[in-house]
């Protein structure tokens, strides 16, 4: 009776996407391990999009720093923190909430994400901060490079674990 | 190190494992610490970590919940470092594996000496000349005691005040309420004392227990049996979250169909429906309407202060339509016809009162109380905390609405329940309470009465009403204590004691003790502070809402040399034993004899296991006359679903406790029949009402999902105050534009009796003239402008003030910071 949102229920709500996801083989055994002294997660960078591709409030999927673990790339439209581009407007989030893993879906006009399993609810414009939840930890916020030159926006790393993992990196 | 925490370790398979009761509030969720040595870990295959899941890949949805937050590296007194993980206990019944936003934090709060309990009290500590000195037991005790037993012996036991906590959870328990109890009353008798959230020694309870209904009658497992649920004033996806989550929900989505078929066979069945009444629109009822469907959603929004109007219109149409149950009220009750007379109150004239439209009060009525279908009675739960607990009036609301449930018959039967839903948990065991009166202590306090004051798990500073008034003259009479003991330079303790016992007999000085986990504002005014312990580093038992004791293990030591308040309290008392006996007093020294505890263990056995056995003394206990049936192995072995009170047996290894009670029909009173109350509406308080017509907001004010109490962990915990670094206030919008205050700016609030400072949050469904503003923070007290008014057992009206408002200016670090979007459900 704990899980307010039964599996089937929740298959239908992600349109079974995320059962796809988890089943998708990892790279676990792939992983390298942190150098000894380095204080990040081998992260690999990945770039993730064009700023001038991005329209404001229109969310782009992405997966980091493995394909199991998604991600939504916004432009804000305004300055916001840790945002960058050259509006200092674009920012990325796993979709996992961080209490129970469920994934949230993205209120353009509140500008927040939402969990429907718990009805916590995170800040897309103040670094995935909890609005009002159940969640003991923001949305974890992928940590996001610009680059002028070719205009790619890049996830670098992550600040918060993800949900359902002992490290971000499998 | 890494400060992206983006990696924990797991406890490997040979982690020890205890059970723990979260404190956070009454529901009590049950959790599993994991500890184990901090340079080892567990591997992430399932069979190589202590959770058994497998973390070689991403796990599914809903298979667990362990964030950094439930995990922190911490050191034993042997000064081995050992790693915790504490994660919610899918086996409890209560939270099935849930966990709140507060009890994941459990982990977090444990003392480390970098972590949030950084500021935690390691040792005594006494204020002198002009600053706080870490001390020993000895030393802080033969000051503390010295001071108390110069009172004692010159003045009498009204000498000695104690602000004192009466609950379970943390800074509570059955072990401390009897520890710190039969110091008070049996010891020192002393009648001064008040509780930690009220101005006097009373029940919150005062009507429904002597209409024979204790308050927590049902169990949590009634809200999902339930036609409907009549939530009133109780705010619970932030209040009792798991409670809301775990049980009520379910309901509401429709999900205990199956089992309300199996166990009430013929009648009607289907998807519960809840009706609220509530003055704001909470973020409850914004989840309640996502989960059940607006059209099984009602919201009563009364005008403030009105419940009272609204119950006997309900209870009146019950009567004119027949709904009542006859047979009921002539065999198991007295003074319906009282009731009858006394409250008799139109639906037209509550719409006038309460402001709620005429028929959406007979809606409220057909569906908690016309037959079913089926043609039984509708199995109506009524659920109710602080808009009632701190409502106009406490006792005359309690007392209206038992009369529609009574009427009902919505008591006894499963599926229902008039039910406090609560604050904490509960965990009473005390001698009984030495007086017939009760005493308005913060009253006594301002006009100069009493000489020393002891604040016990207690912060009143923060949490009383008429805050500023009661701050303020502590801190004066304190402060004249403090210059007095700035002059005993070199003294030793006992010159200092007669100093400090002039100040208070001569000077109208006060002696202030503050007994807590931190210094807390109390520090303030105090000149000693004894360092106690919370569940974890402790043996604690308490009890829940639904009746349900559970034994919190302990897993690691307190701070520095802080111990459970039992053995605080016993610790004092040999003190002043001893101190009696050197002065060959032995019938003083007697009546501090029988403390002779090593452990919390001693102090329950002492109280909760002897109450209502052959020879003992009176004890008033929430564990009855059975409480001697359970012991630590019995509770350990309950594990975290333990034994719902009263227990009625022990059979074959088991505790077997009670469900429900007053399924017989037979009440609490002496020939066991429940009795109707007159509760005829009285209007506002004349005090409530002059603040009202002098002031524009309507401050209602209470608690937020993310802080537990005065914020005392909270305010370390960066979670927490990066999302509330100032008590918030909920406002309309329209009302902040004709303020010029937009959300993040500061606002003082201010009437007659106080002011105060919060932090602007603008919210579209909180009505005109209105407000919310969080209750008992450390940083803007709401209780600084609620009235001094009580109901007749002193039970403030907390929730009943107005005030002016005015913009104070912005603070830019809040709206860069602060998230300020809706926090309802939309």
């Amino acid at each position: 009776m704990g899980n307010l949102v039964s599996r089937r229920e929740f298959l239908k709500l992600t349109g079974g996407a995320a059962a796809g996801a988890a089943a998708l083989p990892t790279n676990a055994e792939a992983a390298s391990e942190a150098d000894a002294g380095s204080t990040v997660l081998p992260y690999k960078a990945k770039v993730v999009g064009k700023a001038a591709s991005l329209g404001v409030d229109q969310v782009v999927n992405f997966t980091f720093p493995d394909a199991s673990s998604p991600c939504a790339l916004l432009k804000m439209g305004r300055p916001v923190p840790a945002g960058v581009g050259p509006g200092q407007d674009i920012v990325a989030y796993s979709t996992l909430c961080t209490h129970m893993g469920c994934p949230v879906s993205y209120d353009s006009a509140e500008r927040v994400f939402r969990c429907p399993c718990h009805f916590s609810i995170f800040d897309a414009e103040k670094s995935g901060e909890m609005v009002c939840g159940q969640a003991t930890e923001n949305l974890p916020r992928i940590v996001l490079r610009y680059n002028a030159h070719d205009d790619s926006v890049t996830a670098v790393s992550i600040v918060g674990l993800l949900y359902g993992r002992q490290s971000n990196i499998l | 190190m890494s400060t992206n925490e983006d990696r924990v370790a797991l406890p490997p398979v040979n982690a020890q494992r205890t059970n723990l009761t979260c404190h956070f509030c009454i529901v009590g969720c049950g959790y599993h610490v994991y500890k184990w040595d901090a340079d080892a870990e567990g591997g992430r295959a399932p069979h190589q970590n202590a959770l058994g899941l497998d973390f070689r890949k991403q796990l599914p949805p809903l298979a667990t919940t362990m964030t950094p937050a439930m995990t922190n590296v911490i050191t034993g007194r042997d000064g081995r470092r050992y790693n915790i993980m504490i994660v919610p206990d899918k086996g409890c019944s209560v939270n099935q594996g849930l966990s709140s936003t507060r009890g994941g934090r459990l982990a977090t709060v444990m003392y480390t000496d970098d972590g949030v309990g950084k500021e935690r009290l390691r040792n005594p500590r006494v204020y002198a000349g002009d600053s706080w000195f870490d001390t020993s037991w000895d030393d802080a005790l033969a000051l503390y005691c010295g001071v108390a037993k110069k009172i004692l012996d010159s003045d009498g036991p009204p000498g000695l005040v104690f602000d004192c906590f009466d609950h379970g959870g943390a800074g509570g328990g059955f072990e401390n309420t009897w520890g710190t109890g039969k110091l008070m009353f049996t010891a020192l008798k002393t009648p001064m004392v008040r509780i930690h959230n009220r101005p006097a020694y009373n029940s919150e309870c005062h009507a429904t227990r002597e209409m024979g209904i204790g308050e927590l009658n049902n169990s949590y497992e009634d809200a999902e049996l339930a036609d409907v649920i009549m939530a009133i004033g109780t705010n619970s996806y932030e209040t009792q979250t798991n409670y809301f989550l775990a049980h009520w929900v379910p309901n509401l989505q429709g999900g205990t169909v199956d089992k309300k078929k199996k166990w009430f066979p013929g009648e009607t069945a289907s998807r519960g429906r809840i009706i609220f009444v509530d003055p704001r629109r909470t973020p409850t009822i914004a989840v309640a309407e996502q989960v059940a469907g607006k059209d099984n959603v009602l919201h009563l929004d009364i005008e403030p202060g009105t419940d009272i109007a609204l119950f006997n219109a309900l209870f009146t149409h019950v009567i004119d339509q027949g709904w009542h149950d006859k047979d009921f009220i002539a065999q198991y009750t007295r003074d319906f016809d009282v009731a009858v007379k006394a409250n008799s109150l139109s639906l037209d004239e509550a719409s006038r009162i309460t402001g709620v439209p005429a028929a959406k009060i007979r809606q409220a009525a057909e569906w908690a109380y016309a037959p079913k279908p089926s043609g039984h009675r509708t199995r109506t739960m009524h659920a109710y905390e602080k808009g009632i607990i701190w409502g106009n009036d406490n006792y005359l609301i309690q007392s209206a609405l038992v009369d529609v449930v009574l009427a009902t018959r919505n008591v006894g039967r499963r599926g229902t329940g008039v039910v406090r839903m609560g604050g904490h948990q509960e965990g009473y065991t005390r001698p009984p309470y030495p007086g017939d009166t009760k005493i308005y202590i913060d009253q006594e306090i301002i006009q100069g009465r009493g000489l020393m004051y002891t604040a016990w798990g207690a912060n009143p500073f923060q949490t009383t009403l008429n805050a500023e008034q009661h701050r303020g003259a502590i801190l004066r009479r304190a402060g004249i204590v403090r210059e007095a003991i700035a002059k005993t330079r070199g003294a030793p303790n006992a010159e200092r004691v007669e100093a400090i016992y002039d100040a208070v007999k001569n000077k109208g000085g006060l002696f202030v003790a503050s007994i807590n986990l931190y210094p807390t504002a109390l520090a303030q005014a105090a000149h000693v502070l004894l360092p106690s312990a919370h569940p974890g580093e402790t043996n604690l038992t308490s009890m829940n809402g639904e009746r349900r004791c559970r034994l919190s293990e302990k897993f690691m030591d307190p701070p520095g040399v802080a111990m459970a308040d039992c053995l605080i309290a016993a610790r004092i008392a040999n003190t002043l034993k001893d101190m009696y006996a050197a002065e060959g007093k032995a019938d003083m020294a007697g009546r501090f004899g029988g403390f002779d505890w090593k452990t919390e263990e001693d102090a329950f056995d002492d109280g909760f296991r002897v109450a209502g056995t052959p020879g003992a003394p009176p004890i008033d206990s929430q564990g009855g006359n059975t409480g001697y049936l359970a012991t630590y192995a019995r509770l350990r072995a309950a594990g975290n679903n333990g034994v719902q009170l009263p227990i009625k047996e022990y059979k074959d290894g088991k505790l077997i406790g009670t469900e429900m009670l007053y399924t017989d029909g037979k009440f609490s009173t002496a020939d066991g029949k429940a009795i109707f109350k007159p509760s005829p509406w009285p209007g506002l308080p004349q005090m409530v009402a002059d603040q009202k017509a002098k002031h524009r907001f309507w401050v209602n004010n209470g608690r937020v999902n993310e802080v537990w109490q005065t914020g005392y962990h909270d305010m370390y915990n960066a979670f927490v105050r990066n999302r509330w670094p100032m008590a918030f206030i909920e406002l309309n919008p329209d009302d902040a534009r004709s303020l010029d205050v937009s959300s993040g700016d500061v606002v003082e609030l201010f009437n007659d009796y106080g002011s105060t400072y919060a932090m602007a949050y603008l919210e579209p469904s909180i009505k005109k003239g209105q407000t919310f503003m969080q209750f008992g923070y450390w940083n803007g007290i709401a209780g600084d402008v609620v009235t001094p008014w009580t109901d007749r057992n002193i039970v403030p009206y907390y929730k009943g003030t107005w005030a002016s408002i005015r913009r104070i200016g912005t603070v830019p670090d809040f709206k860069d910071m602060v998230s300020f979007k809706e926090r309802r459900w939309a």
